[in-house]
């Protein structure tokens, strides 16, 4: 083994430190990627030992905040995978414009910018006033960046061409004002979101969804943690709701892949039965 | 390396950039149809040529050529191709992980979290093999690997068609094998 770093033992020590001190409950997150979070956050803090490394995380609420941060991966983009939003356009929200009322949860939402792009497509479909996005998501220093709705304008580029690739046709520049090196999204693209903490892991069903996005979070966790919390998606999903992962993530091997059909190309499902 | 063959390869890992797929499609035609043990494929490509790299490899071998799902477990004979725009880590109970954090060398997949984690994983029972490249991502993989015991192979610089990466690999770990083109495959099928 490698002499210095987080070992195996030392992780499943701070695993369970974090469920006994503060109620966050990582058993179940796969261990590579996490082992290696770990190991670059304790490089990068410059702890002399795994013990000094241990007892802050224990003893400083301050620290704990930066350590989820660190630990759980937040990188995310505007219009992610553009030919997804294409087909939320053409064939997920057509049908659910029928409905009077459209609530949406985004959940591990992170900085919010896969919830901008909802409420962009919805307000170019007219959808927007009868929509409601509920943003949820472990860690309230994404959910309060997500508020905000203020992004690095060097963004602005990516997302733009995004948007583009999506099917949009306004300019892009439209929906944000520039101001030094930032861009903030407009006022009227926040009215109808609802951001809120919510623990996939411990925290139960809130309300049920004609549509439930859960996209890049899912491959962080084990097979059983993915089951677990797909059965909560279910739970939480109306009859021939929408349910979208990421463009690496399945139902397919799942107890709930029965009641569900795949809409062709894209990581959609919708509840049939 | 005597240890090596007592352990047995349980998993190769090949590495590789600009001027390695040449290379693969040299090498694959060659391997043994019984080979006892997986093979991961980490090579930086753009996202839209997603599924043809798969399909011009699958032409290639006997082999089963896939890209790499998420929690899937690796089977020996199989080749498995990173997705673009993620990382592949290697979990001990002998599972894939996809991962999208943040581009490490500017790449990902890259080539580096796969050495590193799948070390971590097999230790002296990994292989890994560097290629063809025109960066540096792979080497700090490859220290860390031969550190935990790995069989460190990189193909010769001199044969390279862009000699950067192995040069990288090869400053990182001085022990390595070094292979010309035509001695990857040979050396592969008796690992
Ligand atoms: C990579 S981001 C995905 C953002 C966005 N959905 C996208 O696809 O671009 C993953 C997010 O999942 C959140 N997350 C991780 N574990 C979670 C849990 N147990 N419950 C809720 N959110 C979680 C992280 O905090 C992070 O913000």
């Amino acid at each position: 083994m490698d002499s210095k770093g987080v070992k195996d033992e030392e992780m499943e020590l701070l695993v369970a430190d974090l469920l006994e001190v503060y109620g966050y409950d990582f058993t179940n997150y796969a261990r590579a990627s996490l082992k290696r979070r770990l190991n670059r956050l304790y490089a990068l803090d410059g702890f002399p030992s795994f013990a000094e490394f241990r007892y802050r995380i224990k003893s400083d609420p301050d620290y704990l905040k930066r350590f989820v941060e660190e630990i759980t991966v937040n990188v995310t983009e505007m219009f992610r995978d553009p030919q997804f939003y294409k087909k939320l356009r053409e064939e997920v929200l057509p049908v659910l414009a029928t409905y009077p009322l459209i609530r949406i949860w985004h959940a591990g939402c992170s900085t919010g910018e896969e919830v901008y792009s909802m409420a962009i497509v919805l307000s170019e479909m007219g959808l927007l006033q009868k929509s409601l996005l509920y943003a949820t998501d472990l860690n309230p220093d994404v959910l309060e960046v997500a508020r905000t709705g203020i992004y690095s304008l060097n963004h602005m580029k990516l997302h733009s061409e995004n948007y583009i690739a999506s099917g949009g046709t306004k300019d892009f520049s439209s929906y944000y004002t520039a101001k030094y090196d930032r861009a903030k999204f407009k006022d009227s693209l926040k009215g109808k979101m609802i951001y809120a903490t919510h623990n996939l892991v411990s925290d139960k069903s809130f309300n049920e969804f004609q549509l439930i996005l859960c996209r890049n979070v899912l491959i962080y966790f084990d097979k059983d943690l993915q089951e677990k919390v797909l059965h909560l998606f279910d739970q939480s999903l109306e009859q021939l709701g929408f349910l979208a992962l990421g463009s690496k993530e399945t139902i397919r091997f799942s107890g709930i892949a029965t009641k569900y059909k795949q809409l062709e190309g894209e990581k959609v499902w919708r509840k049939t039965k | 390396m005597a240890q090596d063959e007592v352990n047995g390869c349980k998993l190769l890992v090949i590495g590789g950039s600009a001027g390695s797929l040449e290379v693969l499609l040299q090498v694959f035609p060659h391997l043994r149809k019984d080979l006892a043990f997986p093979i991961v494929v980490i090579m930086h490509r753009k996202a839209a040529a997603e599924s043809t790299l798969e399909d011009l490899l699958n032409s290639k071998t006997q082999l089963k050529v896939k890209e790499a799902d998420d929690k899937e477990t690796i089977r020996p004979g199989v080749i498995y191709i990173a997705p673009a725009d993620y990382h592949v880590l290697i979990e001990k109970d002998g599972t894939l992980s996809l991962d999208a954090s943040e581009k490490i060398n500017y790449c990902r997949p890259a080539i580096d979290i796969t050495f590193e984690t799948a070390a971590d994983s097999l230790g002296p029972a990994l292989t890994c093999l560097l290629l063809s490249g025109a960066n540096a991502d792979g080497a700090n993989g490859l220290r860390s690997a031969a550190s935990l015991g790995a069989r460190i192979l990189i193909q010769d610089p001199t044969t390279s068609d862009v000699s950067y990466m192995p040069q990288a690999g090869l400053a990182a770990v001085k022990s390595a094998t070094v292979l010309a083109i035509k001695e990857i495959s040979g050396t592969i099928n008796s690992l």
